[in-house]
């Protein structure tokens, strides 16, 4: 076992390095000169020049790279063109509110899909049932900023129980403050993974509650509620956690909505600033950074497997 | 004494759209303590509808009983709420079911899941419910309890499984066990081994068990009184040696007559020439890995046979025995390790896909699952017409091919135009037949291709391969487990364990005078073995 994490890890190592050389050449290949796109319409040639040597463009690429590369292995992103910060830096600045929102969404995703999705499987064909494959229908169907002006607008602005937009840190200015932002952008957001696990959820219960397993389980006397706990669901978990990793994954990278509506200063606003400024420093380290969260999941999700079902074994 | 289970006037109904009304109608027996009651049928016949309204298992959307009571002790279940069944569920009455594959929870260790039955209706503490646990382990005779215990039932085979199954169901010293089918997953030794085990338990017990099978070999092992039963009712019942000896229905006689006799008929020897040989075959699963991990198994080691045009080979052995394995390399439907596999003059072991295309139209198979061997969403036409015209026939010349074959293995050709679903198991298995006769092969592999028919079909389906091989000069190639089958149908047999050939000779030999111990202690498990062939003898 110990074995196979070891094996997945050093795996990742080529995946990251393929990745990287994506995100090197994007500018690279960008057509004409990189350091004229980065310096804008009204550059003058002085500002092209020492962009130009900023990002050290007149060496040949493959000096490029293998010095980039380099930098990355130590943690170096790069440089703001425009503020001039590290790009790691401004990252670690940002990475609380996102991660805390992704955090969020998916444990109120989890906390209430499963249940209904369990539900729904356990009833096939009820009301129970139809009423959740209809909300799953919904939730899939409602574009994340229009749910998200809509729940401000009842929520906030008529019945006032909620602040309308902002982000304020658990750590430093108090759970009770943290909780009153949060909560809009989580059930925004949740919705649509809600809809997905409690789908996917349904789908796989249903298809446990047919296993001899279960009847064996019924046969011994154990009471319905058990069966669903103790047999069914997990042995129905690892096509739901597989979802759930996606979810994680899709939420962190699929902020940048949510962010601008609820005005939250994490890594999705970070995105939409450096795409308006040609900040290309920030916007590659993002997307390493994104490729490297995405990678992470995909491991731990296939770690988890092999701890839900004995046997898969590597 | 009153019995422990008595079924008065049972009427389980179905669905409006079903084919007949009632699943079983008016059914009355009893079972007593210290007795093993066999209900006995084909697919279809209501037994284990009856065996699972028991249990209050039934599938209560289709099926709803409307008269009759099920006493168990006295009490009549079908009035008891849903709480009191769950208690009578494993204190009073449990249940073994025909997979052990399948009845276990892969993800939770076994021990856990027989400790599950004390953690519901006892409150014994953690420690004593393990020592019981192991007890009961121990008394269905399983290897090392204290191991076995945190297994996953993944890592145990069949028959240990089946094991733990019933050390679950009677750690709890229920008075009736019901058992469906708890053999019929199994290998013929395992099978016996199981058997006895049930025997054993119940002699000591002194519990009522009620045993639903297909199978007259289990009956006259096990049976102290059999019910027979035949699309939902019940056409004869008693004592095990009146209704085996001298039955009383038409049915119960038929059912009997179909089983297989273990002596072979006279055979000539084939002397046609030869169809399909294979010589030093092998195959090797698994690989070393790169730090010496990893297992290489032997599926199948120097295996030589030839089979000529109008002769049977079987091949006989267990789960595992690398029979089937053999029939897919042979196929190559996977790759053979080493070794020449011979079809006419052609070594086509290890030609390339494509010069082995035009090979594959001499060596066809039928498979052992009619339900899943045919593709739902084509219509029977298409699937038996794919074959030829990716040949180059013609679709009107096939359609007429197709035509002709459905009327030789017994079917109306106009039902070309139905799906799979639409025909039951020996009829779908007769298309299968049919789509591989569509090839013309050489070479006809029946894989385990009457083990899931229902006795009576069964017959019908080895006397239709028989024909076909004898209007079409096939060789064939009879995988099986199955003794019986393959002493009626093999003009010679191959025993394998292990990937290993250990007997080979023809059939009448092999039966009358087994040279292999392990062929010895085949021809002993099988079930019925002094009963049935006394008669025939």
């Amino acid at each position: 076992m110990l074995f196979y994490i070891f094996k997945r890890v050093l795996m990742t190592i080529p995946v990251m390095i393929v990745v990287a050389l994506f995100v090197f050449m994007m500018l690279r290949l960008s057509p004409g000169d990189p350091a004229a796109v980065i310096a804008g319409d009204y550059a003058t040639a002085e500002d092209v020049e020492r962009i130009r040597e900023q990002l050290g463009l007149s060496e040949p690429i493959v000096v490029q790279f293998t010095k980039w590369l380099g930098q990355l292995v130590q943690g170096d992103l790069g440089t703001s063109i425009f503020s001039n910060k590290p790009v790691a830096e401004l990252i670690v600045q940002r990475i609380e509110p996102t991660m805390l929102l992704a955090l969020s969404t998916i444990v109120f995703a989890v906390l209430v899909a499963v249940p209904l999705g369990t539900l729904a499987a356990y009833r096939a064909g009820s009301w129970v049932d139809r009423f959740v494959m209809l909300f799953s229908v919904g939730g899939f169907s409602v574009p994340v900023f229009v749910l998200g002006y809509v729940l401000i607008y009842i929520l906030s602005l008529k019945l006032k129980w909620l602040p309308v937009q902002g982000y304020r840190s658990p750590f430093t200015e108090g759970i009770g403050p943290f909780f009153a932002h949060i909560t809009l952008p989580t059930l925004t957001l949740s919705v649509i993974f809600i809809a997905l696990i409690a789908r996917m959820t349904r789908a796989s219960v249903i298809e446990v509650l047919e296993e001899d397993y279960v009847r064996t389980a019924r046969a011994k006397g154990q009471s319905e509620f058990k069966v669903l706990m103790r047999h069914a669901l997990r042995n129905a978990a690892v096509p739901i956690i597989t979802v759930i990793g996606i979810g994680i994954a899709l939420l962190i990278g699929g902020v940048v909505v949510t962010e601008s509506v609820y005005n939250i200063p994490g890594l999705g606003r970070l995105v939409l600033d450096a795409v308006l400024a040609r900040d290309y420093p920030i916007i590659q380290g993002l997307i390493l950074f994104f490729s490297f969260i995405y990678i992470v999941l995909n491991l731990l999700i296939d770690l988890s497997y092999s701890l839900l079902d004995p046997r898969i074994r590597y | 004494m009153s019995p422990i289970l008595d079924i008065r006037g049972l009427t389980v109904s179905l669905p409006k759209q079903a084919d007949r009304p009632y699943a079983i109608k008016d059914i009355s027996f009893s079972v007593n303590a210290g007795e093993i009651v066999c209900v006995v049928g084909e697919s279809g016949s209501g037994k284990s509808v009856t065996s699972f309204t028991v249990m209050g298992l039934h599938d209560k959307r289709a099926l709803t009983p409307v008269a009759g009571e099920i006493l168990l002790q006295g009490d009549n279940i079908l009035n008891a709420s849903d709480a009191k069944i769950r208690r009578l569920r494993g204190e009073k009455m449990a249940m073994i079911f025909q997979e052990p594959m399948t009845a276990l929870n892969p993800v939770a260790p076994v021990g856990e899941q027989i400790g599950e039955m004390l953690e519901i209706h006892t409150s014994l503490s953690g420690s004593r419910r393990k020592a019981k646990v192991l007890q009961a382990m121990r008394d269905v005779h399983l290897p090392d309890p204290e191991k076995m215990y945190h297994s996953y039932p993944h890592q145990l085979s069949g028959g240990q499984r089946q094991r733990i199954v019933i050390a679950m169901s009677l750690v709890l010293e229920p008075v009736l066990l019901i058992a469906d089918e708890p053999t019929t997953a199994l290998d013929v030794t395992t099978q016996a081994q199981i058997l006895s085990l049930i025997k054993e338990l119940q002699e000591r017990r002194g519990m009522g068990v009620l045993f639903i099978t297909h199978d007259f070999g289990v009956v006259a092992d096990i049976a102290d009184r059999v019910v027979v039963m035949q699309n939902g009712e019940i056409v004869e019942q008693g004592p095990v040696d009146q209704v085996l000896g001298a039955p009383g229905h038409p049915y119960t006689k038929m059912l009997i007559g179909a089983v297989p006799s273990m002596t072979p008929p006279d055979r000539a020897e084939v002397t046609g020439e030869t169809a399909l040989s294979a010589t030093h075959l092998n195959k090797q699963y698994g690989h070393k890995g790169m730090f010496g991990r990893g297992r290489v198994v032997d599926a199948a080691n120097d295996v030589n046979f030839i089979v000529r045009r109008g002769e049977t080979l079987g091949i006989v052995g267990e789960s595992g025995s690398g029979k089937s394995t053999v029939a897919r390399c042979v196929m190559r439907l996977i790759d053979p390790s080493s070794g020449e596999v011979m079809i006419g003059d052609t070594d086509i072991a290890t030609l390339r896909e494509d010069k082995l295309r035009p090979h594959r139209r001499d060596i066809q198979i039928v498979f052992q699952d009619p339900y899943r061997s045919l593709n739902p969403r084509r219509t029977v036409g298409q699937s038996i017409t794919e074959g030829p015209v990716n040949f180059g026939v013609s679709q009107a010349e096939a359609l007429e091919r197709a035509r002709r074959l459905m009327s030789i293995v017994g079917l109306a050709p106009e039902a070309l135009d139905r799906f799979p679903h639409q025909f039951s198991g020996g009829q779908r298995q007769r298309i299968c037949i049919a789509r591989a006769l569509a090839m013309e092969p050489m070479v006809l592999i029946a894989d385990e291709a009457v083990s899931a028919l229902d006795v009576s079909v069964q017959a019908q389906v080895l006397d239709l391969l028989e024909d076909v091989r004898d209007e079409f000069d096939l060789a064939m190639l009879f995988i099986t487990h199955d003794l019986r089958v393959a002493a009626q149908i093999c003009d010679r047999i191959m025993v394998m364990r292990k990937g290993v050939v250990v007997e080979n000779g023809p059939t009448a030999e092999v039966f009358s005078n087994p040279q292999h111990e392990y062929t010895r202690s085949l021809l002993a498990a099988a079930p019925g073995h002094g009963v049935f062939d006394k008669e025939t003898a």
